[in-house]
Formats: structure tokens, C-alpha cells, sequence
């Protein structure tokens, strides 16, 4: 369990034991008006405070929310009920990311039915399967209606509960039910070692049985907790935070069972990312692989002998992007419909994310990582080592199966990227000691909390910074449909302020309009505009608001295309310009240009014209070879034509970027 | 007369609809009119070029006022105007080197003729060339002398033939109007053969394997290209659509059609690909005199980019799209906005549009300019029909084609008399 603990966690080991239970337990007790029915969310709340109040030691204090990178518990969030209400009108709903997660329990279920059909008798089974598929069900619409997957998430859906959710808290309380008769089956099959497991599940809903449990659980692991913390505290002193994590492990390891030792000799034997051997070493690693290029022909060709999606290559291909991957689009989705049944290596889940991105339903950084981790999440749930295996080697093989099916349907974001190597980094860092069923659960509960920590959190703390930049009778303009930019906007009207925005879009996408059309619905003083016209809009703007898909360490930002056009003109006319960027999407890489790197999107998209009628024979000209259609997805804004950065660390110049990658970065994978 | 007043109605109707597009045919049909007054205009005997002239600052002042913005119109207004001053004072040069030639043998009978026959010849002379030349300083201090000096030796050489009664007076005043016309006619010729003529240049500036930028549709920037590709020049060429028109693609299509290598591409991808390309050849809507360009919307940030990477930004323009005017605040003055359901489809927010936010003003504007100001800083080459200029000589070759008297096209109280 070690090592997957941060190396920096807070010193009081009662506290950091808090921490350990910290994604389920926050999620019970962050809105304590709700849970209040139950007597037992009262200890986790009680709790969590003084980890909240308590500061961690090391590194850099981040200015406001020092409570971040910290991998304990936040300081519950709704202490501020006008935050929370903020978030919950965005449209890009945190909440329906919340929906999302909080299939937690309803998942858990499922992942229950599988474990113990053996031992749970039929009809309890019977019981549950409505249940399991309804969580399904919640995940398959977790975008959609958060009234379905309120439906179908079990009280851990709290936090951010709309009215709608709160009110499916006793419609749950059915399917609580049967989670009742659960544990007990799962204590037994793993031999009382799952604490975790026990408190992922709905603390409320199974109080009593617990508590003895627990409480010896809790003195071990305290016990064990003393001791790494004093591993850390020597290890913050250490010159780096690479001999840190070093350091941290081994006089941890005397403390530890015997059987800890060997397992985490072997985690750092197995190890791909983390290994903390030498630091000339792990720098190297720091180091991106290189991306794959489209125009090695040896390499794409056992690219595509392993590829599941069958993508042909598009007729005109653009000679100057040769070197990314320019398929056809629309030829492959129905051709994965009809493998869906097929497709045994594949989790249903993931293949239906990945047919998410490929017809676009899914779009959108956050949205695309969430809904890529929640798919994972679903995965490990179903997911039983083969004997002969080892859980960490062959989960990590299975994932990368996974993402490479995802990478096919549409290139990885960096985020996603990111997402998934923070992911790969926490499986390769499970204990071997630990049972099956609770390596699953920590692995589960760590996607949640990079999901509520690294998104949800980072948002709202982009929020709260953000909104300190608006006065009254600004103009703010915005490009395409950021959903940082569009919370802190729904924000500060709520604040009422008085301000005007300016949506500027453009095509293909015309993001833009989704924007302007959940803004004016919430009230907001708008004015349209396409990107041409940015230049004529410019004057009467005042501040720049920008989301980006990636900050890069040089500072540049790589955005929606068209964000560095609108960037520039900003900078001509002397407009700050405010990227609002949550730090996980934050990359070490560097770019200069827009070029070597991006993402080529449908040329159909480009040709085809909604009610023009005009322009409909350009399509008669696709075939011809003299014409290419390039639809690039994202361009590279230059540094000096950022003003700021706004992050979850505060508001930093483009200049700290590879500050926050080089310091923080750990701290994603290290939680 | 009256059927030219119908033309003018007609036309002035159009352009105040905006039925007309594009500034050539708007600078051809103007010109056609203008020929048409001219002829149809009934001339005196006295001040012949005086009346062409009140004329056809008559009707201009209405055209220009039908669509301030489309500065064609005011430019060939004023082209006109300059045609009939130089006509005039070539008439009158030469009569007077026909007089002094013929001084000697029979001074008395146009000893009339001048009330200052011995200055007239060097004052005319003098007065041609201001006319050639640049509005220098001292031109616009001397404003009321130098406008009195031009017109005055045809004024009194008319008054003169107004009191002889000979043949030729006649003559000479249909040969003015003759002249004009044939003037106007060169003009159209101009107009319509502009693209030929800067298209033939395009040899010199494009090279093998060249990557060309451009954004919209502009029938001079088709014909550029084509030329270069006609004389054997291979090269690329991408094309940004150009919101909210989308005229890009029709541009992509005729080039395509000409066998050339062509990518069509968004105009939010500009910035991205800017970096790889050699250069930016774009149409004008005008040349203002300062050098700065009023061009469709979207090519202030094409011309920024092309700035930041240090690509050339070329400007390709006809004659009769430079205008003598210095712009104030163009951006916002030479400039009209289209309408909105060119970005949003009719009654897509209409359910937005309706409902105030108390005040009565509607929740959601949007805004569709048409044209955009490029500064002449901006701007790296001019390319027009008598070749390639720098910006900062856009004020010289407009002075070549104006005379300074027409800048303002309104009729002063005075010279209406």
C-alpha cells in the first residue's frame, strides 16, 4: 500500500488514515445536508476537517489551494454554498461528471456479482443484476441525463448533488440494499484485508458491521502510516524529489510484512515509468517517447497489423502532414458496430467510449479524459487476472490494449495521455500483497480521485481565481466552447458582475454556438462573431478568456485550432490574454510549430455545407487529386502572446510553466 | 436627359441595395454611366468643361452617398472628373500652340483670346504640369489660386469663342466632350483589363515549388495565379474559406479546375499554417492613399501572422481601387455590417434575440463585418496594374490619377453658380 501513498501526505497518521479513505469518504461527506440521515457519515466528516486545515511541509505552497496536491482529502469544498451552485449550473456540469463517478457504488455491485456469484446465492445475484445494469446504463448516458445515472448512483453520488440527486438518494437506498448482503461475502474472500473496499462502499448504508473492523485495520495501518512518514520526512530533505521517493520506500519497507518487501522490490523491478534507481536515469525517462510518425512505413504497417479499427487512408492526403495519420472518417463506425459482439479482448465499456470519440459525441479535453477513466475504471472493475499472472503486468498490458483501441478511434490527448500514465503509474505501483479485489478497489478509487481532484477540484479552484480577473463593464471574449471559461463566466454573473462576453467561433465545428446558447440561457449579455471578424471585435474587448487542450513546458499553449489567430490579435491590440488550464493537462514536452505535431479532423467537415446550397459541388472536386481538405483539429499559440496562465497552483506567467511540470508532476503520480 | 436620370436612379438603387458586387464591375458600371452623362449632357459654349464638370460631381455626390462604402464609385467619380480637367487643359495647350504658332501672322483677330496672352502660355504650362504632378505643398496652400488657374484658361478661352462666333468653337467644344469620352473609355478598358495586366507580372514574384496563401475568393488573385501556373510555374496554394462568405471554396474550385495544387483550409488554421508558407497574396477591397487596405474581413489577422513568421503579404489591386483618401478610423467607418443570419440560421436563437434584459436591448448581438483595415505597416508589397509599389508610395501613384481639386466630390456653393 506504500507506495502508492504520496511521499508527501500529512504527518498525523490518524489524519493520513483519513486520506486513505478520502475519494469515497469526501464524496459522502462534502455535502453533509444530505448524508445527515446517516449516522454513520458523521466519523468521515469528522475526519477529514483537520486534514483539511493541515499543511503539507514541502515544496513550493501553492498561493490558495494548498490543499491539491495533497493526496488527503480536500477541506470540504461546499463551505461556500455559492461555489457550489456555480458549478452545479455549469454546463459542462461537474456535476454530470460526478454522475459519472458516482456510479462508484452501483459499480461496485457489479464488480460484487462478479466476484462472488460463487458464493452469493442465485436470487441475490438476481437482485443485483437490475442493478448492475442500470450501472451500465448510468455509464453509458453519464453525459446525458444526470436524472438516469442519479437513478442509478447510490448516496457516494454526493458532493455536488442537484436537487434531482438528492432526491434519488432513497431511490438508491434499493439497490443499498443488497449491497448490505455484500460485504460479508467479499470480507470473506479476502480475508479482511480490503479497508478500502468496505469504505468504498456506501459507509452509510452498513455502519455497525464495520467499526471492529476497522478499527484494527485502522491501528496497522497507522502503524504503518508513522513509519512512512518519517521515511518522508527525511526524504523531502533529500536533494530531489526523485531520491525523495527513494528514500521514502526503503525505511518504509522495515516497518512493513515481509511479504511488502519483495513486493515492492518487484514493483520497482516491473516498473516502466517510476523507476527510482538512479536519477540520471529517471531523467531520461522525464524524457516523451517519441510520437509514432505516420510516414515510417515499417512502423505504421505493424501499427496496422494489430489495429482493430480498420481505417483506410484518405484519398488526398495533405504532404505536409504526412507524418500523422490521415484516415477516412465515417467508414469505420459502422464497421465496429457490427464487431461489437466480437470484440472479446475489448471491454464493452471502452468500446463504447472509443465509438464515442470516433463519431465525435464525446469531444472536449475534460470530457474526453473523464469519459476515458470512467471507461478504465468500469474495465478494471470486470477485469480477473488470468492465472499465471500477475495483476500489475497484465492489467497494464490489458490497458494498453485499451488505449491503443481509444488511440485508433481518435488520437489521445495529451490529457488523456497524461490520464494514462498516471493510471499505468498506480498499477505498476500496487503491492503485491495486495489481494485481487483490493488492488482493484485502490486502482478504482485512485481514477476517482484524479477525476475529482485534477478536474473537478481544478476547476473550481480555475474558477475562483479567474473570476477575480472580471470587473464590472469588462468585455471578455472567448473562442470556441472552453469549459473552464464557461464555469467562471456562469460564475461571475452569479457573483453579478456586470460584463459582456464575446463568443468568437468558427468552422467547422462552431463550438461556439453551444456556448453562446447556454450562456444567453443563464442570462448573459452576448454577442456572436466568426473569427475573421475578430479583428474588428477587438477593440471593444478588454480581457481574453482562453481554454487550452495542453500547456506545453515552453510555454506554449496547444488549443483548439484558431485559438492562436485570436491570441494574436489580442496581443496587437494590447488585450491580456488569460488561459484558464487545469495542471494535469500541463506536458513536458515542447513545440514550436503546429505542424509536427496535431490532430488532422474529417476534410469532409470542411467541404460539406449545411443549407448552402452554393458550395455543395465542392464535393464533386474532393476526388480530384490537385484538391486536399485539411482540417486541423489544434494550432500552438506562442508564448509571448499569453499574459497568464490560469491554473489550479494560482495564476502564473507562461514562463513557469515547466516550474509546474518539473515540481508537480510528481505529485500526479505519486498521490 | 432624363434617360440618364432614369440610369442614375437605377443605379443608385442598386448600389444602395448592394445588388452590385465586387468593386470592378462597381468601378466599370460607374464608369459607363459617367459616359453615358457625358454624353448625353448638353454642353454651352462657355465653361464647357466647367458644366462636364458640375455634372458629373452631381451625380457623383449621389453615388457616392448610395454607398459611401464602396469607395470604387468615388474613385472613378473622381477619375472622370481628373479625365475632364486634363482633357481640357490638353485642348487648351494645344490651342495655345496652335495660337502661338499663328501669333505672329494674325495676332489681332485672337488678341481677345487672353486678357494675359503673354503669360497664358507659360501659365498653362504651369498649370499642366501641377496638374501631372503630385498636390504638393505649396498646390494645397495655393488651393484657391491653383483650382482657379486650371479651369480659367478654358473658362476664358470659352468666353473668348463664345464671342467670336467662328466654326470651329463648336468643334473644339464637341472635341472636348469627344475626348472625354474616349478617355472614359480608356478608363473602362483599365478597369476591365487590370487583371491581365497585374497578372502578367506574376512570373516575377512567384518561383518553382512556392507556397501561396491566400484567403477568399478574388477574381485578381485567380487570374495571378493562373498566369504563374500558365507559364509553367508549379506551386501550392492554400486557400483559407473566408467566414462568413465561405468564397474560399468557390476560389478552391476554379483553382483546382486549372490543374493547380490547391488545399482548402479553415480560417482558424491561418495561424498554424502560416509558418510553412512562402507567401500571402490576397485582393483589395480599396488602397487608401496612406498605403493602408481595406480588404474583406479576416485578412488583418492573416496579415498579422504573416508578420510574426515575416512572410510577405502582397496586395493585389487594380487602379481603380486606389483611393485618395487618408482613412480615419477605418475599421469601424469603411466598414458595414452584413447580416446576421449569414452565422446563425434564421430563428436558431430566435427564442434568445426576443427577450430583454429589462432594459428592452436583446441578450445576444451578433456582429458580421465585411471588411477589414490592414495597416500599411502590415503590408509588404502593392501589386497593380503599372507594376509593384511599396506602401508608402500608394499617395504618388494616387496622385497621378486625381487631381487634387476632386478629393472632396461636393460641389462647393461657389463653383455650383
Amino acid at each position: 500500500m506504500d507506495p502508492r501513498r504520496a511521499p508527501r501526505t500529512v504527518i498525523d497518521p490518524k489524519v493520513r488514515q483519513v486520506g486513505f479513505f478520502a475519494p469515497p469518504g469526501r464524496s459522502h461527506s462534502a455535502p453533509p445536508e444530505i448524508v445527515s440521515s446517516s449516522s454513520s457519515s458523521s466519523p468521515p466528516v469528522s475526519d477529514l476537517s483537520p486534514s483539511g486545515n493541515s499543511l503539507s511541509p514541502v515544496m513550493i505552497p501553492p498561493p490558495r489551494h494548498s490543499s491539491d496536491n495533497r493526496p488527503v482529502p480536500l477541506p470540504p469544498v461546499p463551505a461556500s454554498p455559492l461555489r457550489r451552485d456555480s458549478i452545479v449550473s455549469g454546463s459542462y456540469n461537474p456535476s454530470d461528471f460526478f454522475t459519472a463517478t458516482s456510479p462508484t457504488a452501483s459499480s461496485y455491485v457489479s464488480r460484487m456479482v462478479a466476484v462472488g456469484e460463487g458464493e452469493v446465492s442465485d436470487d441475490v445475484a438476481a437482485v443485483l443484476s437490475p442493478g448492475r445494469g442500470l450501472a451500465r446504463g448510468s455509464l453509458v448516458k453519464a453525459f446525458a441525463a444526470p436524472a438516469v445515472t442519479g437513478a442509478s448512483s447510490l448516496p457516494s453520488g454526493g458532493f455536488d448533488l442537484t436537487a434531482v440527486k438528492a432526491s434519488s438518494v432513497p431511490l438508491s437506498g434499493l439497490t443499498t440494499v443488497s449491497v448490505v448482503n455484500l460485504p460479508p461475502g467479499i470480507a470473506e474472500k479476502t480475508g479482511g484485508g480490503s479497508v478500502e473496499v468496505q469504505n468504498d462502499i456506501p459507509a452509510s448504508s452498513k455502519p455497525q458491521k464495520e467499526k471492529s473492523t476497522k478499527a484494527e485495520r485502522r491501528a496497522l495501518q497507522e502503524a504503518q502510516r508513522a513509519a512512512k512518514a518519517a521515511a518522508k520526512a527525511e526524504g523531502s530533505k533529500g536533494p530531489g524529489a526523485a531520491s525523495a521517493s527513494v528514500t521514502q520506500a526503503k525505511p518504509a519497507k522495515s516497518a512493513k510484512a515481509p511479504s511488502q518487501k519483495n513486493e515492492n522490490a518487484s514493483v520497482v523491478g516491473s516498473e516502466k515509468k517510476g523507476g527510482d534507481r538512479a536519477q540520471e536515469k529517471d531523467r531520461k525517462k522525464d524524457v516523451p517517447h517519441p510520437r509514432m510518425q505516420y510516414d515510417d512505413k515499417s512502423r505504421v504497417e505493424k501499427a496496422k497489423r494489430r489495429a482493430v479499427v480498420k481505417q483506410t487512408e484518405a484519398r488526398n492526403r495533405v504532404e505536409l502532414f504526412r507524418h500523422l495519420p490521415q484516415y477516412e472518417h465515417g467508414t469505420q463506425l459502422p464497421d465496429l458496430q457490427s464487431k461489437f459482439f466480437q470484440l472479446d479482448p475489448m471491454h464493452p465499456n471502452v468500446y463504447k467510449v472509443g465509438l464515442q470519440y470516433l463519431s465525435g459525441d464525446i469531444s472536449g479535453g475534460n470530457a474526453r479524459c473523464v469519459a476515458m477513466l470512467q471507461a478504465f475504471r468500469e474495465a478494471i472493475t470486470d477485469y480477473s487476472t488470468p492465472p499465471e499472472k500477475t495483476l500489475s503486468r497484465d492489467l497494464t498490458a490489458k490497458i494498453s490494449s485499451y488505449v491503443s483501441f481509444i488511440n485508433e478511434c481518435r488520437p489521445l490527448s495529451i490529457s488523456m495521455g497524461n490520464a494514462i500514465r498516471f493510471l499505468k503509474s498506480r498499477i505498476a505501483k500496487l503491492p503485491l500483497s495486495l489481494s485481487e479485489s483490493e488492488a482493484k478497489a485502490s486502482l478504482q478509487s485512485d481514477i476517482d480521485r484524479f477525476i475529482s481532484e485534477k478536474i473537478i477540484l481544478a476547476d473550481k479552484v480555475i474558477v475562483k481565481h479567474a473570476v477575480t480577473k472580471i470587473r464590472d463593464g469588462d468585455v471578455l471574449l472567448t473562442y470556441g466552447s472552453p469549459s473552464a471559461v464557461e464555469m467562471m463566466l456562469l460564475h461571475a454573473h452569479e457573483l453579478g458582475k456586470q460584463f459582456r462576453v464575446i463568443v468568437v467561433d468558427s468552422r467547422p465545428k462552431l463550438e461556439g454556438q453551444l456556448l453562446l446558447r447556454r450562456l444567453v440561457g443563464k442570462g448573459l449579455n452576448c454577442t456572436y462573431t466568426h473569427i475573421n471578424a475578430v479583428s474588428y471585435i477587438m477593440h471593444e474587448v478588454t480581457r481574453v478568456f482562453l481554454g487550452a487542450s495542453s500547456i506545453l513546458s515552453n510555454g506554449t499553449v496547444y488549443s483548439r485550432v484558431g485559438t492562436a489567430c485570436v491570441a494574436m490579435v489580442a496581443h496587437a491590440f494590447r488585450v491580456p490574454v488569460l488561459v484558464c488550464c487545469e495542471a494535469y493537462k500541463f506536458h513536458e514536452r515542447v513545440q514550436l510549430d503546429s505542424i509536427c505535431s496535431n490532430e488532422l479532423g474529417d476534410p469532409e467537415a470542411i467541404a460539406k455545407f449545411p443549407g448552402r446550397e452554393e458550395n455543395k459541388d465542392l464535393n464533386e472536386w474532393t476526388n480530384s487529386e490537385n484538391l486536399q481538405l485539411l482540417n486541423l483539429s489544434y494550432d500552438a499559440t506562442p508564448s509571448d502572446y499569453v499574459s497568464m496562465i490560469i491554473t489550479d497552483y494560482g495564476m502564473v506567467p507562461p514562463t513557469s510553466v515547466p516550474v509546474i511540470v518539473r515540481e508537480y508532476r510528481r505529485e500526479h503520480f505519486w498521490i | 436627359m432624363p434617360d440618364v436620370q432614369a440610369l442614375v436612379n437605377e443605379f443608385l438603387i442598386k448600389l444602395k441595395k448592394r445588388k452590385i458586387e465586387g468593386s470592378q464591375a462597381t468601378a466599370r458600371q460607374t464608369a459607363e454611366l459617367l459616359r453615358s452623362l457625358i454624353s448625353q449632357q448638353r454642353v454651352p459654349y462657355t465653361n464647357q468643361a466647367g458644366a462636364l464638370i458640375d455634372a458629373v460631381k452631381a451625380v457623383g455626390e449621389q453615388l457616392i452617398a448610395a454607398n459611401p462604402v464602396e469607395l470604387a464609385v468615388g474613385n472613378i467619380v473622381r477619375r472622370v472628373l481628373h479625365i475632364i480637367r486634363e482633357e481640357d487643359l490638353s485642348l487648351t495647350t494645344a490651342a495655345m500652340a496652335g495660337l502661338n504658332l499663328s501669333a505672329v501672322s494674325d495676332d489681332e483677330d485672337d488678341a481677345d483670346h487672353d486678357d494675359h496672352p503673354v503669360l497664358s502660355a507659360a501659365a498653362v504650362a504651369a498649370a499642366a504640369r501641377s496638374t501631372l504632378r503630385a498636390p504638393s505643398l505649396q498646390t494645397l496652400l495655393e488651393d484657391v489660386t491653383d483650382a482657379a488657374a486650371v479651369p480659367h484658361p478654358s473658362s476664358s478661352g470659352g468666353d473668348s469663342e463664345g464671342k467670336s462666333k467662328s466654326a470651329d468653337k463648336s468643334s473644339r467644344s464637341r472635341k472636348l466632350k469627344h475626348d472625354v469620352i474616349e478617355a472614359v473609355n480608356e478608363l473602362i478598358e483599365d478597369i476591365c483589363t487590370c487583371h491581365e495586366q497585374i497578372a502578367e507580372q506574376a512570373v516575377e514574384h512567384i518561383h518553382q515549388n512556392e507556397v501561396i496563401l491566400t484567403l477568399g475568393s478574388s477574381r485578381t488573385v485567380l487570374e495571378f495565379l493562373c498566369a504563374a501556373k500558365e507559364k509553367k510555374r508549379s506551386f501550392r496554394v492554400f486557400v483559407a474559406e473566408g467566414a462568413p462568405r465561405y468564397q474560399g471554396h468557390l476560389l478552391a474550385k476554379e483553382l483546382v479546375a486549372r490543374g493547380l495544387q490547391t488545399t482548402l483550409i479553415t480560417d482558424s488554421a491561418v495561424f498554424a499554417m502560416i509558418s510553412r508558407v512562402n507567401m500571402v497574396i490576397v485582393g483589395a477591397h480599396a488602397v487608401m492613399a496612406n498605403g493602408g487596405v481595406v480588404a474583406p474581413v479576416g485578412l488583418n489577422m492573416v496579415a498579422l501572422a504573416a508578420q510574426r513568421h515575416a512572410v510577405p503579404f502582397v496586395v493585389l489591386a487594380g487602379s481603380h481601387k486606389l483611393c485618395p483618401l487618408y482613412p480615419h478610423n477605418p475599421e469601424v467607418l469603411l466598414n458595414e455590417l452584413r447580416s446576421p443570419s449569414e452565422l446563425l440560421d434564421f430563428g436558431e436563437f430566435s427564442d434568445c434575440m426576443d427577450f430583454g434584459n429589462g432594459t428592452g436591448s436583446p441578450l445576444l448581438h451578433v456582429v458580421n463585418p465585411t471588411f477589414d483595415y490592414v495597416p500599411p505597416k502590415l503590408v509588404n508589397l502593392f501589386i497593380t496594374d503599372t507594376g509593384g509599389h511599396n506602401p508608402s508610395y500608394m499617395y504618388r501613384l494616387i496622385a497621378d490619377y486625381y487631381s487634387a481639386d476632386d478629393l472632396v466630390v461636393q460641389r462647393r456653393p461657389a463653383t455650383g453658380s
